[in-house]
Parts: C-alpha cells; structure tokens; sequence
C-alpha cells in the first residue's frame, strides 16, 4: 500500500442486520477524518458511487447464505488485498446460524413462506472462512466501533491489527463490576467469551451472551455448562444459552452438543 | 415500437439489499419489480422453542438500525400476555430510549442517506465538502441520539438493557442530566435544518394514499396507541392480522401487506404519523413542520424528509422533558410470572408500525412468533408509487430517470434487511 496514494476501502454486505457496517456511520465525526485518509470506494449503503475492483482493504459484514454469495464472496477475494470479516454473521454464521443445528432447512422454508420455490437459500448460514481466506476477523454483534476504526488505523500505518481474545471475566474485574454468577446466579458466558465489548452486559446487571464468540484458550466450556447445571438450568436451556448470537462457532456448537446429549442420555 | 428499461442492479443508501427493474414500451410501463434479493434469515423459525426472555436479545438482531423498536414491540406485547405491572417510571423510560433512536434513524436518513440525492452527491462525505458545517452539525445531532441509547442501552446497536419486566438496570438521574444542555443546543439547530429540508429541490407528486400510525390520546405515539387510518379505520394489534393481510410475490423475499377487505396498499412512517397525530406534535416540532411547509393533510411522500425532520424535534423536546422528570424505576424491573396465551403488540418504529405476535406456552417457550415490519408493509405502496409517478418523467434522460426511482424508494427509507425477515411459520409442534 501506497502511502501517497489513498487506499480504496469496500464495505460489502451478507446476511446480515446492517449493523457493523452502521458502525462506520455511527462513527460521526471520525468519519469525516478516515474519509481523508481513505478513499471509500464500494460501500452502497452510504454511497451510490460503486466502484469495481480491485481494492486495498475490504470488510466484510454478514454471513453467506445463498448459492449468488457463494460466488460473491469469492470474487471479493479475488478483487481484495486485505479482507475483514466484521461481526458476528461474517465470523461465526451469525444468530440465523440457529437453523444450521436444526437441519430443518426445508421445512423452514416450506413452511414458512406461501410459496417455497419463489424463495433460494442454502441449507446453513456460513461464516466467510468456510469460503475464503480471510486476514483478520473482528467478532462482535455488533462489532465494536473502536476495534474497527483501530484496525483500519493499523493497516492505515501498515501493521495487521491485533486483537485481544481474552475473556470478558478479565474485562469485568478490571472495571470492578459485581460477578452475575456469583452475586445473583444467574447464568453467564462472561468465562468463556472474548472481550471487546467491555464486559457490557455484568455492567448493566445481566449475564453475558456471547456476542463476540469464545475466547482463547475455550476449553472452560463443559465447566460452565456444568455450573449451569448446577444453577438449576435444564440440559436444553443450558445448551440453548451456548446456542445463541455465536452459537456456531465450534467451542460454543461442541458445548451445546454436548450438553443436550448428556439430557437426552438414560 | 420503442422499449426502454430502467435498471438499478444494487439500490444505494438503503439499509439491506434491494434492485428496481422497470420496462417501458410505446411509453407505457408494461413491468415493474422491486426487487428483494436480501436473503431470509428465518427469525420467525428459530424463534421457536426459545425462551421468552430470550426475545428482547433476538429480535433486535434483525435491523442495525431500528434495533429498540423490535425489542419494544416484543416486550410489551409479552408483558400484556403476562399481565406484568413494570415499574413506574419503565414507560417515560423506554420512551426516552425510543426518542434516542427516532433521532438517530431519522437524521441518518435524511442526512447520509436522502440528501445528497437532491443535491447531486454520491454520498455524504461528497456533501460534507460543500457544506461542512451542516453535516457537522446533524452528525452531532445524531450522536445525541446514539449516546442516549447508549446510556439507557449500553449500547446503541442492539442495546443489552431492555428485559422482559422492565430493565435490566437503570440509569441514574446524574446519568441523563448532561444530555440537557446538548439537546437543548440540538433543538434551536432544528429550525434551520428544516429551511435546509426545504430548500432541497424536491419533485411535487400529489397521489391519494390511505395512512396508517397508531394513535393516542395523550401524547404522540411511540409505544403505546391502538392503529387508526387516514381513511377512518381503527384498530388494535390484537386484530392486525385480520385488518391486514400479506402476500408472497415472486420477486421479492419479503412479503406485501395490504388491506384485507379492499385489497389495497397502505403507507407507514413519519408523513402518516403526523396525519393522523398532527395536535399532539410539541411546540418547536410543529414550528418545524410548518416552516418545512407540511400541513395536513399532505400524502405527497417527498414531504417524508420534512415530516422526519419534525419527528427528531419532537423526540428531541419529548427527551429533555423526560430527563427534566426522570426518576430512575425502582426496582429497574419485575421477574415476569409466564402464561400460555398471545402475545401482540404494535409500537412506532422510525419507519412505520411495527407488529409482533408470538404464541407462547405456559412455560413462556415461544411455539409461533409473526413479526411485520412497517418495510414489508410499505412495499406495495412504493411500487404504486413508482407506477404513477414514472409516466411524467420518462422523457428524462437515463441517469436522472434512474435517480428519480431511487429518490421515489428512498421516500420511504426502506430498510430491507427488516423487510425481509417477516416470515410466516406454521405452530411446529413436535
């Protein structure tokens, strides 16, 4: 990347609810100031100028879900120096992931629309990796605003960002805040997921439900859903709390599986 | 004979996933589709067999940018099912929260998304060079509202507070008090924000249109309000599905609403608000309106913008009254008791009604949820729109014409990602 010339920055839409993506509107008046020091290029829900490739950086919101994004996100690829999954959806398949565990797609549809062959869809909600190689991957439902605008200010000065995977238990006792778990018992993944929303959820009196996915090292797993256990949940609501905005991600799919087989056990 | 087609493969500055394909021959429009390419997502399906206090954390997850308005809508209309009694305080609470977000929606609208259409811009960052203190300004007006949301959510996108009962914690009153003086600065900008609304040189369309919003007797709706129709109809959520009914075309993966007996499209949002609720609009947000030249009763949907620009103003004077009187629910909420029954509930997203019912059983496990969002509803209408609109302006040259229909669309600032997840499920019980 040239450092005289601009870098042409994509912003591209999956399945998806526009919210990572919004974070960029959302960053006001730091959006005036990256847009002198890039040059947005594709990015149609704040622009009808669309511009074809090739591009420096591209992000890359929601998960891939129909056979066209198959295709989509391949040509991105191709067209792309660097590639940025943003979010849940992108990162992990997103909340619609839900129907992957079903395998009850076709029902789905049938069901649910009046007129089934009107509708095309594939069976499960992808990450972009399934398909891709992807060089950094921001998690988050919605992607933190800060980690963002961070990462393209990295590779702005030519570093790939770097992003911590801790847990959200590190956030919350560094704030000071009151452990939900222990103080209410209430059900929490704050010992399993990744920081970056700055432990959110035990700030405002809850339990943490995933949404940056699980943290490094996620073998803490099973003993938190025995805890869940242990807090009076059933085997189906305890997997169902792993089953949720990042519930495809494989620590969290293989945590809930393994909960419901041990309910469904003799 | 002479064909002629319109095509806008990707419709910029709309929140999801869009296409518009018109044909023209001999002058006549022979076919018109907007197209809904945005995928389905499945909420209603996945919705079930969830927990009910698991919704408030789910639905918001279909739009980024109307996330408070899906989960108001889901937790009232499960707390009516549950007979819950929320804290005093919980309603002026939520409220606040919703202006948060009627603030930052409409001024995302009309200012990143709407704007620079009139003027000739691709996009906002192209409008801010001509007009920086303008941008500026708006932007921070919708920081105000992102940063309520933040104070009251934790978050602005798909805040974390809002329960089923109440909140999950409260803000203090010391929380809320510095928004004063920035809202206070806020609402003497919105007068010359609607000079700047009205000076946009937009195209006059006068076309008949039955309105819909909810209405209520003592304050502007937001939350709570039965339906009501420029046209004379009433009624409540708990017969939407009966008044309304949706239709599956081809072309689109979100379904069309129209109106049961007549078979007729009807039209959501701001403009249809303040049609039928124009004497509860407060003071400065009816000076607003006013100057942006919008007296009721006005169908032309280019006053959308003008009829958006009053609304932030509103929600803007409804937020320092709120703050001015705020004392924090206590406790932030009550532990819901769950019944088997349905749950519905209508509340006023920035785009228009927003419906949800969810059939629940006596263990608050959801078993059917149905959710139509004010997008789906409006899609017919700005169809019809496009048809009568279209024959006056085909003399136009191709990239005008084009933008012509973008401008028609983006009077209803659609937001597709919404639209496309109303999907009907069957009760699946296995």
């Amino acid at each position: 990347m040239s450092t005289n010339v601009r870098p042409r920055v994509a912003v591209f839409k999956m399945a998806s609810c526009d919210g990572c993506q919004l974070q960029f509107l959302d960053a006001e008046r730091a959006l005036l100031e990256l847009a002198g020091a890039i040059e947005i290029v594709n990015f149609a829900e704040a622009s009808s100028r669309l511009e074809p490739g090739p591009y420096d950086i591209t992000l890359v919101e929601g998960s891939v879900s129909t056979p066209e994004q198959e295709d989509q996100i391949r040509q991105i690829r191709r067209e792309s120096n660097v590639v940025i999954t943003i979010g849940a959806c992108a990162t992990s398949g997103g909340v619609q992931a839900l129907r992957n565990a079903t395998g009850k797609h076709d029902e789905f549809v049938r069901t649910v629309y009046p007129t089934p062959e009107y509708v095309r869809s594939l069976d499960d909600s992808h990450p972009i990796s399934d398909y891709v190689t992807v060089d950094l991957q921001l998690t988050g439902c919605p992607v933190d605003r800060g980690q963002l605008l961070g990462a393209v200010g990295s590779l702005l000065s030519g570093a790939m960002p770097r992003v911590s995977d801790s847990p959200v238990c590190v956030e919350c006792k560094r704030r000071g805040f009151v452990c939900v778990v222990v103080a209410k018992g209430e059900p929490c993944l704050g010992p399993v997921t990744r920081t970056g929303c700055g432990a959110l959820c035990p700030g405002f009196g809850r339990g943490c439900y995933g949404c940056f996915g699980p943290a490094q090292p996620s073998n803490n797993t099973d003993a938190l859903g025995r805890r869940f256990i242990e807090l009076g949940l059933t085997g189906k609501d305890a997997a169902d709390r792993f089953r949720f905005i990042t519930g495809w991600a494989p620590p969290f799919r293989e945590a809930a599986d393994a909960l419901e087989r041990e309910e469904a056990a003799p | 004979m002479t064909h002629r087609s319109v095509e806008v493969p990707v419709i910029a500055r709309v929140e999801g996933e869009g296409a518009l394909h018109v044909a023209v021959d001999d002058g006549e429009i022979t076919d018109l589709r907007l197209e809904i390419y945005e995928p389905p997502r499945f909420f209603e399906a996945f919705l079930a067999g969830r927990a009910f206090h698991e919704v408030p954390d789910i639905v918001p997850r279909i739009c980024g940018i109307c996330p408070v308005a899906y989960q108001m809508s889901a937790v009232h209309g499960l707390e009516r099912l549950f007979g819950v009694q929320v804290p005093e305080g919980t309603h002026e609470l939520r409220r606040l929260l919703y202006c948060g977000e009627w603030i930052e929606s409409h001024v995302l609208h009309i200012f990143l998304l709407a704007a620079p259409d009139f003027l000739g811009f691709a996009n906002a960052i192209e409008m801010a060079t001509e007009h920086p203190e303008l941008v500026k300004r708006a932007l921070e007006i919708k920081r105000i509202g992102n940063d309520l949301m933040a104070a009251i959510g934790g978050r602005e996108i798909h805040p974390v507070s809002p329960r089923v009962g109440g909140f999950s914690k409260a803000p203090r009153k010391r929380d809320l008090e510095p928004f004063l003086p920035r809202l206070e600065w806020a609402l003497e900008e919105m007068p010359g924000i609607a000079d700047f609304v009205t000076s946009l040189p937009a195209p006059s369309f006068a076309r008949p249109a039955e309105m819909v919003s909810m209405v209520n007797d003592s304050e502007y709706p937001i939350t709570v309000g039965d339906m009501a129709s420029t046209n004379g109809r009433r009624w409540d959520a708990t017969t939407y599905e009966r008044v309304t009914h949706e239709v599956h075309v081809e072309h689109s993966n979100a379904l069309h609403s129209l109106m049961s007996d007549t078979g007729t499209a009807y039209f959501l949002g701001p403009l249809a608000r303040i049609n039928l609720n124009a004497s509860l609009l407060t003071p400065v947000a009816r000076e607003v309106a006013e100057r942006a030249g919008l007296r009721v009763p006005e169908t032309d949907p280019f006053f959308s913008m003008a009829a958006r620009a009053a609304e932030v103003t509103l929600a803007i004077e409804e937020s320092i009254r709120i703050i001015e009187g705020y004392r924090p629910p206590e406790p932030p909420m009550v532990e819901p008791e769950p019944r088997a029954g349905s749950a519905t509930w209508t509340t006023e997203a920035p785009r228009g009604t927003l419906y949800h019912r969810y059939e629940v059983d006596e263990d608050g496990t959801i078993l059917e949820a149905k959710i139509i969002p004010p997008t789906s509803q409006n899609l017919r209408h700005m169809e019809e729109d496009l048809r009568r609109f279209l024959p006056d302006v085909l003399d136009r040259p191709d990239d005008e014409l084009t933008r012509l229909c973008e401008m028609v669309v983006r009077n209803y600032d659609p937001c597709i990602s919404c639209a496309t997840h109303f999907l009907r499920l069957e009760i699946e019980r296995t």
